[in-house]
């Protein structure tokens, strides 16, 4: 179960209130239609979906309802950051006492 | 035991042993005994001490014909097929753990092929006839057992597309009724039926030939006869990259026993796929998922099939030893960690215990997570891949049991030929850049 604090709310709540929405930081293609398939189905359906560090998008569903980022470790779940939409993540790799 | 002595594995492997890195197969080894209710009873006078190994445990050669990482149910399936359908026997399959110890060890063991559309209901029927016949064909029990399964209605949107799946079903050859809720209520006496249940069960789809198989007997089973056809399993043996030589792949490079080298390469590790793909240069359509499962304390008879419900998210069946064997939907995050939340779980009980009110007593004995690889269009990979030489078999999500058969067979194919095999076309990575996407979200049922 994770404990997770809503950088909207100030607050740590439980996970039950939130929904994850997969990874973060994917940009839309400015113009759709000058797309290949490729980078199309690339930006639709290709994901990093590391072992390891991970920034993706949570909702807080039961709460205020505002989508914010967080940055986890997907091998031990940890939560090392959350932090609001549009800004830039602080953890971008694990330190040594993270990797142990 | 004054005189017999055990051999331990440093014996086996040790560089300082007299005895060569290769194990010494006797002229008993090299052939495989066949497994027979008379060798039961003949072993049964030695009390059971002196069977066969059941596979080799052999060195890495330098090179093979192909390499197949994964050493699950798809990858021991896979070079089984290779060996028995196209005489190709110089395979490795190098896994990282044990055989069978991922999501082949996890699953719920339920085997049915009821699925929509033209391309997965072929290959999960192609699955189907498979089973019909493993037990014989590897010579050993896999327990396959054909108790059906149904997938039940609880609105009136659930009853039209159950109705629908039946007829697509029925026009792909596939053994499939739609029940009324009477019907349903004859083949499974204890479930809560009632009109007044906050979910009622309107009716289901019945599929009599589908139902559940011993899980680890079907990774075991492959295992034996790939390894009689000659075929090295090395466990213990982890990947930590693929070897490309001007864009095709050209071996493996290990952190046990250094580079293996191969002529074309499967790769078949569901929930590590994307961390292979990454060390050969592409991404995946694929995310990372834990689905949990959990069984009950053993209790008597009591569910003789299979019952599954999307509405409200939950599957039950009982296994022969008289556990309940309950599953539902992945946790939502991208997780590698083999374990999910407990929130999770809770919705799954209640789910079970919505349609069989009876079970809340019961009390649940463990509870374990799987790392699966799930695919937007909820249908698996048999495909190619920007790499020459480098094929990918994933995506099996939720859903990869079942298909365990058909999945070695047409992945078997495609790595002999080097293209994909009829069945398989349709499953290419590439469908995701064409557009071709095969939605089985659906019919793939509880778990998406």
């Amino acid at each position: 179960m994770f404990y997770i604090y809503c950088p909207y709310c100030g607050e740590h709540r439980e996970e039950e209130e939130f929904h994850p929405k997969g990874q973060a930081h994917l940009s839309r293609p400015a113009d759709p239609d000058a797309c290949s398939d490729e980078e199309w189905g690339n930006y639709l359906y290709f994901r990093d979906n590391p072992r390891g560090l991970h920034h993706e998008i949570w909702v807080h569903a039961i709460g205020c309802r505002k989508f914010f980022n967080a940055t986890r470790d997907t091998q031990s779940y940890e939560i090392l950051e959350t932090y609001r939409m549009g800004d830039a993540p602080r953890v971008t790799h694990f330190t040594d006492k993270q990797k142990s | 035991m004054p005189g017999h002595v055990l051999k331990t594995s440093a014996d086996y492997d040790g560089e300082t042993s007299s005895l060569p890195r290769e194990t010494v197969a006797t002229e008993e080894d090299l052939t495989m005994q066949k497994y027979s209710g008379f060798g039961l009873l003949k072993h049964s006078l030695t009390h059971h001490e002196n069977w066969q190994r059941v596979w080799r445990n052999p060195k890495p050669k330098k090179k093979y014909d192909v390499i197949i990482v994964g050493g699950g149910g798809h990858g021991l399936a896979t070079a089984y097929y290779l060996a028995k359908v196209h005489n190709i026997t110089n395979v490795a399959v190098v896994e990282k753990g044990y055989l069978g110890g991922g999501n082949t060890a996890r699953n719920t063991t339920i085997v049915r092929s009821n699925y929509l559309w033209d391309e997965a209901a072929l290959l999960y029927e192609h699955a189907m006839k498979l089973w019909e016949g493993m037990s014989q064909d590897l010579n050993y029990n896999v327990m396959f057992s054909q108790r059906g399964v149904l997938n039940l209605g609880h609105t009136l949107q659930d009853m039209r597309d159950i109705q629908r799946r039946v007829n697509a079903n029925r026009l792909n050859g596939i053994d499939s009724e739609a029940l009324d809720t009477q019907g349903v209520q004859e083949i499974v006496p204890i479930l809560n039926c009632s009109a007044n249940a906050r979910y009622p069960i309107l009716g289901a789809s019945w599929q009599p030939r589908a139902g559940v198989a011993r899980h680890d007997a079907v990774a075991w089973g492959y295992a034996r006869a790939a390894d009689a056809m000659g075929v090295d399993l090395i466990q213990q043996c982890e990947v930590n990259d693929i070897i490309t030589e001007d864009g095709a792949a050209i071996g493996v490079s290990t952190k046990q026993h250094g580079t293996i080298y191969g002529d074309r390469i499967g790769c078949v590790v569901a929930g590590n796929s994307g961390v292979l793909a990454k060390m050969a240069g592409f991404h995946l359509p694929i995310e990372s998922h834990p689905l949990q499962a959990l069984v009950s304390e053993p209790i008597r008879p009591i569910l003789d099939t299979v019952v599954m419900s999307n509405q409200v998210h939950g599957y039950i069946s009982q296994s022969d030893k008289g556990d309940l064997v309950i599953g539902a939907g992945i946790d939502g995050y991208n997780g590698y960690g083999q374990r999910g939340s407990y929130a999770t779980i809770e919705h799954t009980l209640q789910a079970i215990v919505e349609m069989f009110p009876m079970f809340s007593r019961v009390r649940m004995n463990r509870q374990w997570g799987g790392i699966v690889d799930t695919c937007p269009d909820a249908c698996p990979i048999i495909s190619d891949t920007p790499v020459e030489n480098l094929f990918f078999n994933c995506g099996w999500g939720t859903g990869g049991f079942k298909a365990t058969p058909g999945s070695g067979h047409v992945f078997a194919a495609t790595l002999a030929k080097g293209e994909a095999h009829e069945l398989a076309k349709p499953f290419s990575m590439f469908r995701f850049h064409n557009g071709a996407l095969i939605d089985e979200h659906g019919a793939a049922g509880v778990a998406h």
